[in-house]
């Protein structure tokens, strides 16, 4: 493979910054995570921390670095064919209860899109998403693969209360938020699973690359599962594939 | 053992922060005056990231149930032990039952208490500082307990003569490096990002500072991507926001400028209505 045409930024004194063309698109995502273990897998010293997102690296040093250097180790390590790395994807099947008590904006969603409730829940579970990044809030997944007939703009006033567990869609993205915070995405529904648990070595069950389909469940399977997650024995379906 | 009698306006404990759960969300959070911190530390002869008290415009009255040896750092909060003045950057031995007060601020913003071996409290993500859903409590309450060591020996501590900075109290120039997003400028906006004498918003804490005076802005948002504590964002409205220790990890704003370390203990010494300006510094040569 040739790869993409990358640009190396400082970012301060101590990040260098590396982007791909501006684009969230799963090829990119690869070689965002391909690079990423390259690098952690290199000998390339002093690197504290190294963050992705959707279409950049965030590479962080703990010590003074010369910009140039780093560059050219970097450039040099992008072209080198390794064995490609084989990046192991999870796929995790998510319950959620679309309930109309939980799915606040279910109603308004189905109006505006002049669908079913019936189908809306459909497109929404039947769409695998793929795991870009975590952040926004601690456990908060950022997904890409959201039917476009469910693409909702974000609420012209934020809620100041959402529920945990509560799932939504903004604009393109649908997604969970993890603990109870403001908010301006629509609410469709609600999870019993936790996306963050300080109590586990990972806090995160999930990882960039990871994939998530939801499947829907009743209030009285909702409130069974919820039971055993804080009951910490709960354990999500999946499926683990290398594609 | 040290008990809260006052907790003042918005008291935390804080070591360097929380790394390598970027990853899953996390912000670092830690020490908004890392300097004020690691030199009351220093001086005490604890590690550089012993947990330390935080205080905010207005300071804690804190009563000791053991002896131990204390150093008082960062903004003049006028500290008294015992109501008999003590001196900031200075060790001070404490005895059972003495009572710790700090009133309303008199220069600079934060104030820092380092006590001998550090603040004992919980360790969550191999780090003590607090940050709401991560540690029990976020900020410190009337009657809360924080564990500490008790130490009796006088011991000499070559560190104790330790040269204190304290310039970069009053100091309104801010040093910064561009941005990724900076040379997307215009000509005209960069000279006024770096020329102009910006206020700070009364909207400013731990998650980040912003500034009163708007910044003309053309650009796009960009695709969410990574953010660093000391990164300026501009937003679609024109508004600055310099992000702080407790910031996300990840945002869509354009990133014009970057604090250095040290810019970013001299902005959290700042308070509302205060200006700054920005200075760009040049790579590779630090000011320490």
């Amino acid at each position: 493979m040739l790869g993409f045409k990358l640009s190396y930024k400082a970012y301060g004194d101590r990040a260098i910054l590396v982007e791909w063309p501006k684009l969230i698109a799963e090829d990119i995502l690869k070689d965002v995570l391909n690079f990423k273990e390259k690098i952690k897998a290199s000998d390339l010293e002093n690197i504290a921390e190294i963050r992705s997102a959707y279409q950049s690296l965030l590479i962080i040093f703990d010590a003074a670095f010369s910009f140039e250097t780093e560059v050219k180790s970097l450039q040099n390590l992008y072209k080198t064919e390794t064995k490609s790395l084989e990046l192991q994807s999870t796929l995790w099947r998510i319950p959620v209860c679309y309930d109309a008590s939980f799915g606040l904006d279910l109603d308004a969603i189905s109006d505006a899109k002049n669908i079913s409730k019936t189908d809306l829940i459909k497109r929404h579970t039947q769409a695998i998403y793929s795991i870009y990044f975590i952040g926004f809030l601690p456990g908060f997944l950022y997904l890409g693969g959201l039917d476009e007939v469910l693409w909702t703009p974000r609420k012209a006033t934020p809620r100041m209360k959402i529920a945990k567990g509560a799932v939504a869609i903004g604009g393109n993205q649908t997604g969970i938020y993890p603990t109870e915070s403001p908010g301006g995405w629509n609410i469709i529904g609600n999870s019993p699973i936790d996306f963050f648990n300080l109590n586990n070595e990972r806090p995160c069950f999930s990882k960039a690359g990871d994939r998530i389909q939801f499947y829907a469940v009743s209030l009285k399977e909702y409130h069974d599962i919820k039971v055993l997650v804080e009951a910490n024995v709960y354990q999500i379906e999946k499926e683990v594939g290398d594609d | 053992m040290i008990k809260v009698l006052k907790p003042g306006l918005f008291t935390t404990i804080q070591d360097l922060g929380r790394f390598g759960f970027q990853e899953f969300g996390v912000p670092y959070s830690g020490a908004m005056d890392v300097y004020a911190a690691k030199m009351a530390n220093a001086l005490l002869g604890n590690s550089q990231n012993d947990a330390v008290l935080e205080m905010t415009m207005l300071g804690p009255t804190l009563q000791f149930n053991c002896a131990t040896l204390i150093c008082v750092s960062g903004a003049d909060m006028q500290a008294k032990l015992n109501n008999k003045p003590i001196e900031a950057y200075k060790l001070v031995q404490v005895k059972a039952d003495d009572v710790l007060s700090f009133s309303s601020v008199k220069k600079g913003f934060r104030a820092y208490l380092a006590v001998k071996g550090g603040f004992q409290t919980e360790t969550v993500m191999q780090s003590r500082s607090m940050y709401q859903s991560i540690t029990e409590n976020h900020y410190l309450s009337e009657g809360d307990t924080l564990p500490i060591e008790s130490y009796n020996n006088q011991q000499y501590n070559p560190n104790a003569a330790l040269k204190v900075q304290h310039d970069y109290m009053g100091q309104s120039e801010i040093g910064v490096f561009k941005g990724p997003e900076f040379d997307l400028l215009t000509k005209a906006q960069q000279e006024r990002l770096l020329s102009f004498n910006f206020k700070i918003s009364k909207e400013n804490n731990r998650m980040a500072y912003q500034l009163n005076e708007p910044l003309e802005n053309t650009l796009e948002a960009i695709i969410t991507s990574p953010v660093l504590p000391g990164t300026v964002q501009l937003t679609p409205s024109g508004k600055l926001i310099v992000l702080m220790r407790d910031c996300q990890t990840t945002g869509g704003y354009p990133r014009v400028l970057q604090l250095s370390e040290a810019s970013i203990s001299a902005l959290s010494q700042k308070y509302t209505g205060q200006s700054v300006r920005f200075k760009l510094l040049v790579y590779g040569v630090r000011a320490e």
